[in-house]
């Protein structure tokens, strides 16, 4: 009795404020209990933000009946938090927030999930690369950096967030565009990558924008190029000469890599109700509506996306093959 | 510098108004709170606040997070001293002197010299950063991976090596601790470590479950075993205890600066406030004229620690600001915070956002008096705490233990970890093996290791390159002899003490 009538409450409070859930979920399902974002990284890393930003959204909108907790999860490159949504089987009141590490992390460490496991919502935006060097350095282009570790094989050390993961692979596939070599140091996360490019212990790094933006504008690091078949939108100035838009793309540099760049993913635990599959899918459509969701893509310079559950199946599982194409020459493959 | 003060006054009248002062009240009565529980920490406080501040202007969002951070850095002392469960992981370190203190019926004192000590740290914390702020900031970009381990070793090695106990017991005790620090995923090579494919265990370790198990769970059945009551402990109401302990204060005045000066250091630097906080007790410990008496109830070896840690706690706001390099687990999270805001760390931010920047910095100045009144405040209430029968507070030292084991990951798992290190903690007491250098290893084994392969990695193997520099040149240099120290000292008193037996003979014989 008790239970119904707190339902019935929820009900109208929700035709109160003019927030029903959207139309097609809410005859079959949505949440009744407080909802779980899990984020597959430390608080403050990229990953954080989404799920908070996604969160803030939901909030400020009242697109979901429930309140949300988000919780860190984000040891061992995120397995934490995969690991814990696999163990949450068919409990639709946990969302997984993650990147493309869901599918590449299970290659490459023995971990306890598989790609196929969890239940795919959608790519809600993509995170681009770019290639940065310390403000006073010599390399002008990235033409120049590659002329130099063509020159002296190894000897430019190239940063990078962790070991075989996004930053090393692009490090590895823009040695294998040119066919030079760099020694690549992994730190814990681009943000320490950031500052020891700033302080010129390596040579070079692969941020994404968000991670060195910072730097960028206090002068002491610059970007060279992007890893995009074309420059970033036109947007407001960064630095006082500058605006993303104003980076060249790494192709037109003679690195010849046309698009490189990192999904921000939302999965499911495995063995959800399509319903409920559907009603996460149709609340992260709307929360990508909203001007919160915009003003966050627009200051972290992300590109928008959105992909039904099945197109972003289909990506993991094509991503998946051409990494195993990459990784296997490195010996990382462990399954 | 004379700019900054202008600023600071700047940052004044940001920080100064009812409802910035209402936030610094309610964030560091919060603090001491959540500090007090042991495990749900200054991190977990300030992640669960964090989506309150989405609404909030920037300044004092800000202010409430900080001012919860200093609260929890001052509520962490408290249960290490009276109950020997450090409720932050930089509070470990007072628990050498503050518990044995307590246990001696000392409590009011321990705990009234902690507080004032730690405000005095933060307070030099503060003022460095308000005059130093560019010169720091430049200083902290020096540091590359080579200099970062030799930060670390300086602290290992100056805290390990004043000996103590049989050294074979402290090695052992050593590498369990590096294993431990090991467990689960690593940086450098990316693979899993020590993890037996025990799902619960890529996450590692936490620090913070082993230091409950050990301490707390530890501590607690050494006391069943010695008689149910604590012995000797007298919580009985006493202004005039905290009245000395005041008073004696500037008696300590070189422990006071020197712990300062370590916590500066490791806040910039960023070795963080809980490997400066063993840091300064090592050196504390070795350069005192007590140092004797450190471990035995020792108010010196109270204040060491406090100090540097809250100094390492303030300090590391700068780097947090001005480059985005987070001190502690805590500034990460504040670090997120910045971003959510919209703000950007970095350089440009001491002068596009002067408001948010110095607002803040005044506001620590505030937060930190405001911090040692409360804390002051509750010395009566938590020493009183100790007269209460041990058939009540037992049960309730067990629960918060377990409660603070469960709320550090919210895995069950960590449940059972305390529990075996609970029992492992009675045994390493029982047969002698220092708990210290287990948990020193753990804080900072995993950060040395990942800066010395990275390191190995610059350089392509050549440990040359901790003396590539003058500055990590000094500092490596400074380790080696630390580490040396105690094998030079008997090396060379067992010369001295041959010539004056040379020269007594010679004296015999004329």
């Amino acid at each position: 009795m008790k239970l119904f009538r707190r339902a019935a409450l929820g009900a109208a409070l929700c035709t109160i404020l003019g927030a029903a859930p959207p139309a097609a979920a809410q005859a079959s399902w949505q949440p009744t209990r407080p909802v779980e974002f899990i984020v597959t990284a430390g608080a403050g890393g990229g990953t954080d933000l989404f799920a908070r930003a996604v969160q803030a959204a939901i909030t400020r909108h009242n697109l979901v009946p429930t309140s949300i907790v988000v919780s860190n999860k984000g040891a061992g490159s995120g397995a934490e938090g995969f690991v814990y949504g696999r163990g949450a089987q068919g409990d639709p009141h946990k969302v997984i927030f993650g990147t493309n590490n869901e599918w590449l992390l299970p290659l490459v460490a023995r971990v306890a999930w598989k790609a196929q496991d969890l239940t795919p919502v959608t790519v809600m935006a993509y995170d681009e690369f770019m290639l940065w060097v310390k403000e006073d350095s010599p390399y002008r282009s990235a033409a120049d950096l590659v002329a130099a570790a063509r020159e002296r094989p190894g000897a430019i050390r190239m940063g990078g967030s962790q070991t075989k993961d996004t930053d090393q692979v692009l490090t590895l596939l823009v040695q294998r565009a040119t066919g030079v070599r760099f020694n690549y140091i992994p730190f814990r996360s681009g943000g320490e990558a950031g500052v020891q490019l700033a302080g010129g212990h390596i040579d070079a790094n692969t941020n994404n924008p968000a991670e060195s933006i910072g730097g960028w504008r206090g002068g002491q690091v610059r970007p060279l190029c992007v890893f995009r078949p074309d420059p970033l939108p036109q947007g407001p100035r960064v630095t006082e000469a500058q605006a993303w838009s104003d980076i060249p793309t790494c192709a037109s540099q003679g690195v010849p890599i046309e698009e490189y760049r990192m999904p921000r993913t939302i999965f499911l635990p495995p063995g959800v109700p399509p319903a409920a599959q559907a009603y996460w899918a149709e609340v992260m459509r709307r929360v990508a509506e909203t001007p919160e969701w915009k003003d966050y893509l627009q200051r972290t310079s992300q590109s928008a996306a959105l992909m039904s559950p099945a197109e972003m199946r289909a990506m993991a599982e094509r991503e998946e093959r051409a990494a195993r194409e990459i990784y296997a020459p490195e010996g990382w493959l462990v399954n | 510098m004379l700019s900054n003060l202008d600023a600071l006054m700047h940052g004044f009248s940001v920080a100064l108004t009812a409802h910035h002062l209402m936030l610094m009240m309610a964030g560091v009565l919060l603090g001491v709170l959540v500090g007090v529980l042991p495990g749900l920490g200054a991190p977990n406080g300030v992640t669960l606040l964090l989506p309150l501040t989405f609404t909030m202007d920037p300044v004092s969002a800000i202010i409430l997070l900080t001012s919860l951070y200093w609260g929890a850095l001052f509520g962490g002392s408290t249960t290490s001293i009276l109950f020997n469960i450090p409720g932050e992981p930089s509070s470990v370190a007072t628990t050498f002197d503050g518990y044995p203190m307590a246990r001696q019926g000392r409590a009011s004192e321990a705990l009234t010299l902690a507080f004032l000590s730690a405000g005095i740290g933060a307070m030099v914390g503060i003022v460095v950063i308000t005059l130093l702020s560019s010169a720091v900031a430049s200083f902290a970009l020096r540091f590359g991976p080579p200099e970062y381990f030799a930060v670390y070793f300086l602290a290992f090695a100056s805290f390990i090596a004043f000996g103590g106990g049989a050294p074979l017991k402290t090695i052992v005790s050593l590498g369990l601790g590096f294993g431990f620090g090991m467990m689960g995923m690593d940086t450098v090579s990316g693979s899993m470590r020590l993890t037996f494919d025990i799902p619960e265990l890529i996450r590692g370790i936490s620090f913070l479950v082993v230091v409950i198990g050990l301490f707390g769970l530890g501590e607690l059945l050494l006391t069943i075993e010695e008689g149910p009551e604590f012995k000797g402990a007298n919580g009985r109401l006493d202004p005039r205890a905290m009245l000395r302990a005041l008073v004696s204060l500037p008696r300590y005045w070189v422990a006071v600066l020197r712990g300062s000066a370590v916590g500066v250091w490791m806040g910039i630097t960023p070795g963080g406030p809980t490997a400066a906080s063993f840091m300064s007790y090592g050196l504390a410990r070795r350069m005192s004229r007590n140092g004797a008496r450190f471990g035995q109830g020792e108010p010196e070896g109270v204040i060491a620690p406090e100090t540097a840690d809250h100094s390492a706690g303030t300090s590391a706001m700068l780097p947090m600001l001005a480059l985005g390099i987070p001190g502690s687990a805590t500034s990460a999270v504040m670090l997120g915070g910045l971003m959510i805001w919209g703000l950007n760390p970095g350089p440009m931010l001491f002068t596009e956002q002067r408001d948010f920047v110095w607002g803040m910095i005044a506001s620590m100045y505030l937060g930190n008096v405001i911090g040692v009144v409360l804390a002051l405040a509750t010395v009566p209430l938590f020493a009183a705490m100790l007269s209460v029968s041990f058939s009540v507070i037992g049960p309730i030292i067990v629960t918060v233990c377990l409660v603070g084991a469960y709320t550090v990951a919210g895995a069950p798992f960590d449940l059972w970890l305390a529990l075996v290190f609970g029992a492992a903690g009675f045994l390493m007491k029982k047969l002698d093996y220092p708990l210290a250098p287990l948990v020193l290893a753990m804080v900072i084994g995993d950060k040395a290791e990942d800066a010395f392969r990275q390191s190995m990695l610059l350089s392509n193997g050549s440990l040359g390159v901790l003396w590539s520099n003058p500055l990590v040149g000094t500092l490596s240099t400074l380790a080696v002899l630390f580490l040396l120290w105690p094998v030079m000292a008997a090396l060379l008193g067992r010369h001295r003490t041959s010539r004056a037996m040379k020269l007594a003979q010679a004296e015999n014989r004329a």
